[in-house]
């Protein structure tokens, strides 16, 4: 069976491509890119006209929360969320519970999500049995179920011996071995980024070097050892300095940045008045933070901008500041808040924006996709630059809205996706 | 009529909000009810029939004896809930108990937390006005008031005095509340203390920051000694009370670096030999036992303010 | 001429009492309150606050004059008795209440205020007043009396008996407080009016 996406601009970063050009699919693969391919009557055709083609989008930091939380969030409520906000694959967190520490819970995710096909679902595993942070999980028995990374996102790996451990182990797989950079004993029992805001609102702060320590030693770790390294949702300005700085000494190291450490600065805490969809880890940081990351979204040492999409019942983020949980959704955010506040905003062009949601992720978990050269999987999304969109979480496909975006006007949205050729229907009384 | 200020705010939240016109209105109102205490019946018929909660989860005899004073001197019926008696402790949430207390439709809620922000959420779920009785290391808007309104008495004025605040600056809302209030009315202060008791960049809120008592007490007007909390620091902050009374204790002679006719203050309770000598605690520079005093009368004059706000004012009395 | 109170505007009417005839006024009733007092050192003559202290201070004056007995003087701010709370706005400071004796319990106290309307001024006055003490008796001397109580008061010395209609409102300025001696009427416009 053929498929024709017809009349669209067609980015693709993986082959510098962009242009006016149609995609023929045959077979969930892309065959050929043209113009004007002409459809036979057998053919099915989907109009792009005005719209922007790209690789399918992938977000490598998801909180899905099934098994254990499905209160919060499930397979299928993350990968509706997902696909709604235009991605066609996520990369989904271990800390479920139980853990995503052996095949079985890697198997059940794998099948709720065959089950409940919007989007295309790569589990992490955890690295440490239980994220104990003692010894190592059953990385090998993951990987044979289809983990693509392992990490104990949550929790970082205080434990050098076992993250030096991890770092070499992984090495048979080929796995990066994504951290959660954050020494605890200096965060303590801080609550937002410390430094001016926290001072004023008298909360306990999470210093920079929380952060930064950590990162300095994983890179010490990951040059010696030869291992992959990726930096989950860098952002200090100074640790994404570091992993630049180890990168050209040749360190296997890579990094994901977050929309809303690209976008918000602490001061929010303040301004929002003590709103709890303000409070995440790492925490937001001050505008020199900032500049410095957006720096990196621009000159290439940033490999993907990841959500962080971490689900929460809207009774736990309905308390004081300091007893909410961390985390903000972020699926049905990402593009528009991109598309708006980079590509609008002139600070990046389109392809590269391309490149931080599909091909770099692609790149730093080695998966399919990301790519719409012929042979490839035709996982595509479909983007309207034009289309101004008020965010508005109770319209939410996620179970949760805890988002500090709600309300925001931007322009730009992705308006569908296809996987492997087909396009993704969502359920619409949900 | 027309140069009169009009109090429009349902809440008082903390100093940050407010105005200098503000702060001063609240003063110059207190001023009135100091003389209410000065009365044979020391209580007047103003908030009759309202009805006030003064809402602990943390204890604090003395804040909460001064709220309830003040209310009974204006003739509010108050209602005390305590950390302890309260569902609050058994589980209930924050907001479950705030819509508990709506549903008894007090016209005030004196709160005080633990946490930073609590006032602020319940302001903005509640109809009733909301007054922040501290809210963790944010602020604690009444002892600023109090504690202005006293130097004040004291020196006349507030604008261009050097006022030091010594101690653990970083867990303390006493210290926020009068930085704000301080600097909206002119004065110049400085706060001092161990360096790992002083937060991050509070310099950025409009202070002098010094790690030692010479440069710290050097020209002062008035010395604001904070109380150390000992049962949460000693452990991580500082080594011993007793290092901490040698480098940071006032004493008779240290106080002879401040000017001559400074005042001393505390927000209480003291820790006698800890931040602060009895030989001080008790001598004459000392205006402690005036901060307890005005207190009231600062906390009349928010309540009457607060309560006066409440229905918009619609009858108009040229 | 117009002035506004609040968010309502009210328009100019007439001129009741120029100051001739407010001089005139206070003292005629001065001279009522000699006649009615035969004791006038008991007497305590006390100026609800804003413009009976004025009032007070000036029928004290005519008293003087015609007499030659210094009356005792005292100032009432009734603010915390009201019974309005909820419509004070703006907030008036609250100017205290001063009085020149500890105790009022073989006194005979004479209010004084400049307008008599509702009645619930001197209401709340009564009631600060028994906070006090226990005066032998209370009068009550006004400028004006315009009628339209709500609670049954009556002065006991008038200066001026003012028929009004309730939209309209009585201004008294004194030269000790605002600069002149006069009492104005003005009427409240309606919204179609304002300008």
């Amino acid at each position: 069976m053929r498929r024709i996406v017809k009349g669209g601009r067609v980015v693709d970063p993986s082959q510098e491509l962009d242009a006016e050009v149609d995609v023929l699919i045959e077979d969930g693969q892309v065959v050929r890119l043209d113009e004007n391919i002409e459809a036979t009557a057998e053919d099915q055709v989907t109009d792009a006209t005005g719209l922007v083609v790209t690789p399918g989008l992938i977000d490598i930091h998801v909180h899905l929360r099934e098994p254990g939380f499905e209160y919060k969030e499930t397979v299928r409520s993350g990968l509706m969320s997902a696909a709604a906000g235009g991605f066609t694959a996520v990369a989904c967190m271990a800390n479920t519970s139980p853990i995503n520490d052996h095949r079985s819970i890697t198997e059940l995710i794998l099948g709720q999500a065959k089950r409940h096909p919007y989007a295309r679902v790569y589990p992490l595993g955890a690295i440490s049995k239980g994220m104990a942070g003692e010894e190592l999980a059953a990385v090998g028995e993951m990987v044979e179920a289809g983990i693509v990374a392992i990490s104990d996102d949550g929790l970082p790996v205080m434990n050098a011996a076992l993250m030096r451990r991890a770092l070499q182990y992984a090495q048979h797989y080929d796995l990066p071995v994504v951290q959660h950079a954050e020494d605890l004993n200096l965060t303590g029992d801080g609550v937002m980024h410390e430094g001016e805001w926290s001072t004023r609102l008298g909360l306990p702060g999470i210093p920079s070097l929380a952060e930064d320590v950590m990162v300095a030693r994983d890179l010490l770790l990951s040059a010696d050892t030869g291992g992959r390294y990726h930096v989950a949702h860098l952002s200090t300005g100074r640790s994404l300095e570091m992993v630049k700085e180890a990168r050209r000494r040749g360190v296997r190291a890579t990094c994901e940045v977050s929309p809303h450490h690209l976008l918000l600065s602490d001061q929010l805490v303040a301004e929002s008045g003590f709103d709890t969809a303000s409070k995440m880890k790492p925490p937001l940081r001050p505008q020199s933070d900032i500049d410095i990351l957006r720096q990196g979204i621009v000159d290439g040492s940033i490999d993907a901008i990841a959500s962080d999409h971490a689900p929460h019942h809207q009774d736990e983020k309905d308390v004081q500041f300091s007893m909410a949980p961390f985390g903000i959704v972020g699926l049905e955010t990402t593009v528009s808040l991109c598309l708006d506040r980079l590509v609008g905003g002139g600070m990046i062009p389109l392809s590269r924006l391309i490149e931080l949601l599909s091909t770099g992720p692609a790149r730093v978990f080695n998966l399919p996709g990301g790519s719409l050269r012929p042979g490839r999987v035709a996982d595509i999304t479909l983007l309207d630059l034009d289309r101004q969109v008020t965010v508005q979480p109770d319209r939410f496909k996620s179970l949760a809205n805890n988002t500090p975006f709600a309300g925001w006007q931007l322009r730009g949205a992705a308006v569908g996706t296809l996987l492997a050729g087909e396009p993704v229907a969502l359920p619409e009384d949900e | 009529m027309s140069d009169e200020m009009v109090w429009r705010r349902k809440d008082l939240l903390g100093i940050a909000d407010l105005s200098a016109q503000e702060i001063l209105m609240l003063l110059d109102t207190a001023e009135s009810f100091v003389e209410v205490a000065e009365r044979p019946i020391k209580k007047v018929p103003t908030l009759r029939g309202r009805t006030v909660i003064n809402l602990f989860f943390e204890n604090s005899t003395r804040t909460r004896s001064s709220f309830e004073l003040a209310e009974k001197r204006l003739s509010a019926d108050s209602l005390n809930f305590s950390g302890s008696s309260s569902a609050l402790s058994k589980g209930e949430s924050l907001i479950d108990t705030a819509r508990n207390l709506e549903a008894m439709s007090p016209d005030l809620v004196v709160i005080r937390h633990q946490h930073p922000g609590v006032p602020h959420l319940l302001s903005k779920r509640l109809e009733s006005g909301i007054i922040n009785a501290g809210d963790g290391a944010h602020e604690h808007p009444t002892q600023a008031l109090l504690d202005a309104f006293t130097i004040r008495r004291h020196k006349g004025r507030i604008e261009g005095l050097k006022v030091t605040i010594i101690g653990d600056i970083e867990h303390s809302r006493v210290v926020r509340s009068n930085i704000h209030l301080l600097t909206k009315l002119g004065a110049e202060v400085t706060v001092a203390g161990p360096r790992t008791m002083m937060p991050e960049a509070i310099d950025k809120m409009g202070v002098a920051v010094a790690y030692d008592l010479a440069t710290a007490l050097h020209d002062a007007d008035v010395v604001m000694m904070l109380r150390v909390q000992l049962e949460r620091h000693q452990k991580t902050l500082f080594p011993s009370t007793k290092e901490y009374f040698d480098l940071f204790g006032l004493t008779p002679r240290r106080l002879q670096m401040a000017k001559d006719d400074a005042i001393v203050m505390h927000p209480g309770p003291m820790n006698r030999g800890v931040e602060i000598s009895s030989a001080v605690a008790d001598g004459q520079r000392s205006v402690i036992l005036d901060q307890v005093a005005n207190g009231v009368a600062v906390r009349m004059a928010v309540l009457y303010l607060l309560m006066s706000s409440r229905s918009g004012g619609t009858e108009v009395r040229p | 001429m117009t002035k506004t109170a609040g968010n309502q505007r009210f328009r100019y009417k007439r001129t009741v009492l120029d100051e001739r005839d407010i001089s005139r006024t206070i003292r005629r009733m001065a001279g009522q309150l000699i006649e009615q007092h035969d004791d006038l050192e008991s007497l305590l003559l006390i100026g609800i606050h804003t413009r009976g202290v004025p009032l007070a201070e000036r029928l004290r004056d005519e008293i003087q004059k015609l007499e030659g007995v210094e009356v005792a003087l005292g100032t009432l701010d009734i603010t915390l008795y009201r019974d309005d709370l909820s419509t004070i706005a703006p907030q008036p400071v609250i100017k205290g209440t001063q009085f020149p004796v500890v105790d009022l319990d073989d006194r005979v106290v004479v209010l004084a205020d400049d307008v008599l309307y509702t009645g619930r001024t001197v209401r709340a006055a009564l009631d600060e007043l028994t906070d006090y003490g226990r005066p032998k008796a209370v009068r009550l001397a006004v400028l004006i009396d315009r009628g339209h109580r709500e609670l049954p008061i009556q002065a006991d010395v008038i200066g001026k008996t003012l028929p009004t209609a309730r939209s309209e409102t009585v201004e008294v300025a004194f030269k000790g407080t605002d600069g002149e001696d006069c009492v104005r009427l003005f009427e409240r416009q309606s919204d179609g009016d304002a300008a």
